[in-house]
């Protein structure tokens, strides 16, 4: 499929019209920064697309590996250039995660919307219960033991070892998917037995999530003001 | 001078991607949503002006925005849709190699069938005559649900189809591979998967589309040849199909 076939009249006008401004101006805009893009970076920005689809972290290694080939040398320019589209084309912020590792996963970069941020993803249901999870987790103080996470979780007639209508299997749901997509860490807690883990939040919660919306959103549930709670808004407003 | 991209336009981008697909008024209402949340002139009713923004940033990147119909229902459908590679090769990264080729077989079922359906005893009497690895029957029925899940595929009373979305996705793929048995709407001369056939021609038409050309009609004669159209008209009986596909695109 041809694009110029597709749009004839709009690309044309458009080359003719941008260089005119390339010599104007000496920074070229994006837009026509894309028409001049290495063929590994726009490979790149769909490997990243789709990998973020289902919110599977990305590693280095196979950005190399699957993407980059043998074009190794140049891979800080395919990387930036990947970037900045994914920044100026889509909102998207690649974000390293893991410095050790080097594992990126993708975030938006737009200004939060008033009430938007807790569920502009399709699986609202899930995002709901990882909400919960989250508010609670923070409401602890950051970290929170296994077996609170789930009694509370019991009290909201979630339980674990039973097949839920819309969750399926929320061990699964909670332990892995959301621990694999980053948004929980869970860690076990030293010299315990039988085993105890640690709930954190993970680092792509941290990145999407602020902690004053999940305060608000825990303030509302009770009716309470968020200053109510003095740590946790001072957390709240300190990392927002 | 073209309209630049807003972050109303990337916002709009953003929900898409993360919904696969979706339905025309559902597409409005977030155009206007984007709209206001970035400060953006709204203009009603010109979303197809402001996709077409979003289109040419997409260009460069062999991607785009399309517009589809469903099949059932004949609703506008809105899809981000990747123009690069061959489609397979999209799935590729999401499911293991039997899973494809079981996806592959199923759409050989369907789009080879008279009315673009595949019962699940036929797609699961395929699990093992794979040839990559064979699968259990119960193994498949998962592969089956993921599919569904994934806007793959869509599901009536046991009969698979493919999904609006792969539909949008996969039109020129499937034209190209499947030259000899994909047939065309006589009507809207897109890609027909479930379609009512002419007996005597052969010449397929869209539920929508048959719906909508018999309705000035007093008697249903086929387009091409003219003979008596045999096939029941839809819309005259109970709409389910347009209740089965809203909540398929709506997860």
């Amino acid at each position: 499929v041809s694009l110029q076939q597709d749009f004839p009249g709009l690309f044309l006008q458009e080359e003719e019209e941008e260089e005119e401004d390339f010599v104007l101006n000496q920074t070229p805009t994006y837009t026509q920064l894309l028409a001049f893009l290495h063929p590994q970076a726009i490979e790149l920005v769909q490997f990243l697309l789709v990998k973020d689809q289902k919110k599977i972290p990305i590693k280095r290694a196979d950005m190399l590996k699957k993407v980059i080939r043998e074009y190794r040398d140049v891979y800080s320019e395919i990387i930036n250039q990947a970037t900045r589209t994914l920044q100026q084309v889509f909102g998207l912020e690649l974000v390293e995660i893991d410095a050790k590792h080097h594992i990126y996963i993708l975030t938006s970069s737009l200004p939060r919307a008033e009430g938007e941020n807790l569920c502009q993803n399709d699986e609202t249901a899930k995002l709901g219960l990882l909400t919960v999870i989250l508010s609670f987790i923070f409401m602890k103080g950051n970290s929170a033991k296994d077996s609170a996470v789930w009694e509370f979780l019991r009290w909201l007639r979630v339980k674990p070892g039973q097949r839920h209508s819309i969750f399926g299997d929320v061990k699964k749901l909670v332990t892995e998917e959301f621990v694999r997509q980053k948004y929980l860490e869970i860690t076990p807690i030293p010299l315990t037995d039988p085993p105890e883990f640690k709930y954190q939040w993970g680092l792509r919660a941290a990145k999407e999530i602020s902690k004053k919306d999940v305060l608000r959103f825990v303030a509302k549930i009770q009716g309470k003001d968020p200053t109510f709670w003095t740590s946790q808004y001072n957390d709240a407003e300190a990392t927002s | 001078m073209a309209a630049q991209m807003t972050d109303a336009h990337r916002r709009f981008l953003q929900v898409l991607m993360s919904h696969g697909i979706m339905e025309g008024s559902e597409a409005r209402k977030l155009h206007r949503r984007c709209c206001e949340i970035h400060k953006v002139h709204y203009v009603h009713d010109k979303l197809d002006d402001f996709i077409s923004t979003v289109n040419r940033h997409l260009q460069p990147l062999f991607m785009q925005i399309r517009k589809g119909l469903s099949e059932s229902d004949g609703r506008a459908h809105y899809a981000l849709v990747n123009l690069a590679e061959t489609e397979i090769t999209k799935m590729a990264s999401d499911y293991t190699e039997n899973e494809l080729e079981l996806f592959r077989k199923t759409m050989d079922l369907i789009i080879s069938s008279e009315n673009g359906f595949a019962s699940s005893t036929d797609i699961l009497n395929l699990a093992d005559q794979l040839k990559t690895k064979k699968m259990k029957k119960k193994e498949a029925e998962q592969v089956l649900n993921v599919f569904v899940e994934d806007k793959w595929l869509s599901e009536r009373n046991g009969e698979y189809t493919l999904h609006t979305r792969c539909i949008i996705e996969m039109e020129q793929f499937i034209l190209s591979n499947y030259q000899d048995i994909a047939r065309k709407c006589n009507i809207c001369h897109s890609l027909a998967i479930q379609s009512q056939v002419c007996e005597s021609c052969g010449t397929g038409m869209h539920l929508p589309c048959v719906r909508k050309y018999f309705r000035a009609q007093t008697e249903p004669r086929c387009p091409q040849c003219n003979d008596f159209w045999s096939c029941d008209i839809p819309g005259t009986k109970q709409p389910i199909f347009t209740k089965t596909e809203s909540s398929n695109t709506r997860k």
